[in-house]
């Protein structure tokens, strides 16, 4: 069952990905594709498992709706917190690695998860062992890991808890 | 206007790979030069498209797809060689 | 209009390539360029790339698959630099106040050198 809704899903995103390729849309291109796609997916070997853990209920939906807008605020305060370091003249800098703690167990939910605190203000994901989550920060506001949890983490887990467990 | 607007956009992303440039050339670690490599790289991305805006040629921004995945499987194994894991 | 409105949006995402390449020269170690770096090149080549589809309609799918994959992969070229760059750390110079990485990997070492003993005691 979690195989299938793996290789419909990576069925589905090859097909999006060949519409956004052949621009002027015709109807051939679209059923060639969808029988590319089809075809691909269903390779043995074709690596969809990831997609399999991406949880597809209503609640998950508007979740998912919700981490996206998120996560372009987070990116665009990064920005704005990187031209501010930047650009002072006295480098408002105190970088140290600080270890958090997340409760997402599959790959899907960690890849993300990195992905999100490595592009939010002023943190990159060094090192993932198990739980531990090794952080590097350019202004160290807490340097015990419950703190620094509820800092970086917290805010993207609650959304990452519900998309992909 | 629109044409205008986007050279001069042009000429700061080539401004800002030249200073990632100097510091591609100046170092002073293999890190801090493939820093600046990814950094160029993806700048150059856009730039080859862009390119293809000013020439109308659509190809080039198939060329800057395939620049963009060579690109990062390259410092992803130039990292991963200097981790001593490749 | 959508032209204008492209190349504006092309113009920031430019001013964030050159912050990128400011932060590059300015920041003292390379996990601190490293984070100038990724985010501004991230956030910039989105709006440039965007503003280049929205100026030319039918190049905004191949822009639109480009700006995925680059907000997929830049972040993960990063984290292996960041990687390699702690091996380094004391090379490069990195100020670092609390390493927990370091404490981390030398209390696993001790660790494993603790087991080792007493294996090496048992065997005697």
């Amino acid at each position: 069952m979690r195989t299938l809704k793996a290789k419909i899903l990576a069925m589905l995103a090859l097909w999006v990905v060949w519409m956004l390729l052949t621009a002027p849309w015709s109807g051939q291109e679209a059923i060639a594709g969808a029988i590319i796609a089809i075809l691909v997916a269903f390779l043995p070997l074709f690596p969809a498992s990831l997609l399999g853990d991406l949880k597809l209920g209503p609640k998950a939906l508007v979740y998912m709706v919700a981490y996206f807008f998120v996560f372009i605020k987070a990116l665009v305060l990064s920005n704005l917190d990187v031209a501010f370091r930047v650009l002072h003249p006295k480098l408002p800098i105190d970088p140290g690695i600080v270890k958090v703690r997340t409760r997402l167990k599959t790959p899907l939910g960690r890849l993300l998860l990195a992905n999100s605190i490595t592009l939010t203000p002023g943190t990159i994901t060094v090192e993932m062992r198990g739980e531990d989550v090794f952080v590097h920060w350019i202004k160290v506001a807490a340097t015990d890991p419950e703190s620094a949890t509820e800092a970086i983490v917290t805010g993207f887990e609650k959304y990452l808890e519900v998309i992909c467990g | 206007m629109a044409d205008t607007v986007f050279g001069i956009a042009t000429a700061i992303t080539v401004l800002g790979l030249a200073l990632a440039g100097y510091r591609f050339l100046k170092g002073p670690w293999a890190i801090d030069r493939t820093v600046a490599l990814d950094v160029m790289t993806i700048i150059t991305t856009s730039l080859i498209v862009a390119f293809a805006l000013f020439s109308g040629r659509r190809i080039y921004v198939d060329v800057g797809m395939v620049y963009g995945l060579v690109g990062f499987v390259g410092v992803v194994a130039l990292a991963r060689y200097l981790e001593g894991g490749l | 209009m959508t032209a204008i409105i492209g190349a504006f949006l092309s113009l920031i995402g430019a001013l964030f390539f050159l912050l990128s390449g400011i932060g590059l020269i300015r920041m003292p170690d390379a996990f601190n360029r490293m984070q100038a770096g990724t985010k501004a090149t991230t956030l910039g080549s989105i709006l440039f790339l965007i503003g280049i589809g929205l100026q030319k309609p039918e190049y905004l799918g191949r822009t639109i698959i480009l700006v995925v994959f680059i907000v997929l992969t830049n972040p993960v070229s990063s984290n292996a630099l960041a990687r390699a760059a702690h091996g380094y750390r004391k090379h490069i110079g990195a100020r670092l106040e609390p390493d927990a990485l370091a404490e981390a990997d030398e209390a696993a070492e001790v660790a494993s050198k603790t087991t080792a003993n007493k294996e090496a005691v048992h065997g005697d």
